[in-house]
């Protein structure tokens, strides 16, 4: 079976920024499969180009089997597009702005009601309220119901939840595994790594360059030095001192812990408990922790694009 | 206990007959990090909206920085900082113009203006791209930028309204490690964020939902209230249950 979305070597520069630099990938049909990496790094660049809003500079792009220049008009009409930023009409109600994306594509909200029942139950209640006037989370849902009223068989999604409260993200996601169950190919970027866990594979994406393709588990292998979770008192000073430890790679706050990663191959933690008590944090605990995707990530942004490339 | 910089009574907002905020009282003392929690459309941005002067309440009492929010807005505006979600820096403007805009308009004089900029851009590591188009600049630095020009006026308080939306994990440390310096230097910060591992991060924090304050106080006994592990459990049991519709 052909891939639902395929790229090869994509090529996109804006003035002097190379945006995409021979980004190759491909998506199975039916896939729920994440973008992720920092903002700059050419998820969005690499999503317009395969909405067919953006022409890319050289390589090629196949959507549904239609390539995305020569094929951009049945494209559209196949595929549903959130951008990043809102694509609302601020001064349409909730309910005009649903019905008017409907009738662009020649549905109606009714036939595709079900598709987008769980997020739009929360709107409901407001389908008057004009979009301008909504909460910032309330538009990022509206817009993807607006998104997925003409029951695309392919959903391109750009940080579909930023600004989106915890409660309702969960929501959300549960509707992609929907979704997905019903063969639609889902492509979404997004900053949490939470979320990337849910996918079924993931790009690492670096100045414009796709780094590593892999399932969320198989990425977290890439993080291969020495992770602790150290917890104390006063975790900003915590941190700087970590950070001031001769073998400190790195030392991030990570909910009630500081995650530590040293920069030899192998180390104790309880060297380092008891060099922190000799600093003076007394309470301090250090404990040996596997890598998550955030740590991965992390370790990954940090790293420079060539050791990655070399290792 | 140290003195409240943020006082509020009831403080209320209705649109037509929909209560957006809905009798919040509660207060904020000097060197805080004060985290406003909420599910989309409980009220938090309409919260700010009133505490920094920009939007005014239906009833109630509030005073910010010793200010009154219905009769001393002006003075509310000079001795406070504000970052808006998602705009609060023009993009088509390069860091100085920006600068000198905002500088402008948080009552600093051309001269007064003129130098502290400078500094910003030095200090900032700016000065390269000093004048080059905001939109052409990576969002790190953008945020950063933002972050200082809302503190360029020297206020004593902050509000951040989800300044770390839609951040990469790193990027978002580092936006935490400048409000952490900003709190060693006095500053009182008020921020929102749907990031519940930021919720740790911060002294006390109060979870909004439908309107009302239903919950405030420190990150480790808010978990212990609700038998939770993580703040995220606690949003979820507070936030789960809400479902507001036109009043
Ligand atoms: N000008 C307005 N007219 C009518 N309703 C409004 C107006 N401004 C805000 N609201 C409503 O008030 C409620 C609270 O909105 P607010 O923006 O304060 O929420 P929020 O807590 O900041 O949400 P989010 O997390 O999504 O940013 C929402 O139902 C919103 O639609
Ligand atoms: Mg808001």
């Amino acid at each position: 079976m052909s891939p639902a979305i395929q790229t090869e070597r994509l090529c996109k520069q804006f003035g002097t920024v190379e945006a995409l630099r021979e980004a190759s990938l491909s998506v199975a049909e039916a896939e729920l499969f994440g973008l992720i990496g920092a903002d700059g790094a050419g998820k969005t660049t690499l999503l317009r180009i395969l909405a067919t809003l953006l022409v890319p500079d050289s390589g090629k792009a196949t959507m549904l089997g239609l390539d995305t220049v020569a094929g951009y008009r049945e494209i559209r009409t196949r595929i549903g597009y959130m951008p990043g930023r809102f694509s609302l009409y601020q001064d349409l109600s909730v309910e005009e702005n649903l019905n008017f994306f409907a009738t662009v594509f020649g549905a109606t909200v009714e036939e595709n009601y079900n598709l987008i029942r769980d997020i739009y139950a929360q709107l409901e209640p407001f389908r008057k309220r004009r979009a301008g006037q909504l909460s910032g989370g309330m538009k990022q849902k509206l817009a993807l119901c607006c998104a997925l009223v003409h029951r695309p068989e392919l959903l391109l999604l750009d940080e579909p939840t930023t600004g989106v409260d915890a409660v309702s993200r969960q929501e959300f996601w549960q509707m992609l595994q929907r979704l997905k169950a019903q063969g639609i190919t889902i492509l979404v970027s997004t900053p949490y790594m939470d979320e990337a866990v849910l996918c079924d594979r993931v790009a690492f994406m670096q100045e414009g360059r796709i780094l590593a393709i892999d399932t969320p588990q198989g990425i977290t292998k890439l993080f291969t030095r020495p992770l602790f979770a150290v917890r104390g008192s006063d975790r900003h000073k915590l941190i700087a001192e970590l950070r001031s430890y001769e073998h400190a790679r790195s030392a991030y706050a990570f909910g009630n812990s500081v995650h530590y990663t040293d920069a030899r191959e192998t180390a104790d933690p309880s060297e380092l408990a008891s060099w922190l008590r000799s600093r003076g944090f007394d309470d301090a605990t250090v404990e040996r922790i596997a890598p998550g995707i955030e740590d991965t990530f992390m370790a990954l942004m940090e790293e420079k694009p060539k050791e990655l490339a070399d290792g | 206990m140290a003195e409240a910089v943020i006082q509020t009574e009831k403080l209320t907002r209705k649109f037509g007959s929909f209560t957006a905020v809905d009798e919040i009282s509660f207060s904020v003392a000097s060197g805080e990090i004060f985290g406003f929690l909420g599910a989309n459309g409980a009220g938090k941005t309409t919260a700010m909206k009133m505490l920094t002067g920009l939007l005014a309440p239906t009833s109630g009492e509030a005073t910010v920085a010793g200010f009154d929010v219905y009769r001393e807005t002006e003075s509310i505006r000079r001795n406070i900082g504000y970052m808006s979600q998602r705009f609060s820096l023009y993009d088509d403007l390069t860091p100085r113009e920006n600068i000198r805009f905002f500088g402008g308009i948080y009552g600093l004089g051309s001269s007064e203006l003129r130098e502290k900029g400078e500094r910003l851009l030095d200090s900032l590591d700016l000065q390269e791209s000093a004048d080059t188009r905001l939109a052409a600049l990576p969002l790190g630095w953008k945020q950063k930028l933002a972050f200082s020009v809302a503190l360029l006026h020297e206020p004593k308080l902050i509000f951040l309204d989800e300044p770390t939306g839609g951040v990469d994990p790193v990027t978002r440390r580092r936006f935490w490690d400048m409000i952490y310096d900003a709190t060693d230097r006095g500053v009182t910060v008020f921020v929102t964020t749907h990031y519940m591992d930021e919720a740790e991060y911060c002294d006390r924090v109060s979870i909004m939902v439908d309107g009302r304050i239903a919950a405030l106080d420190t990150p480790a006994m808010l978990k212990k209230q609700f038998a939770a592990e993580t703040m995220n459990e606690v949003f979820i049991q507070l936030a789960r249950p809400a479902k507001r519709g036109e009043g």
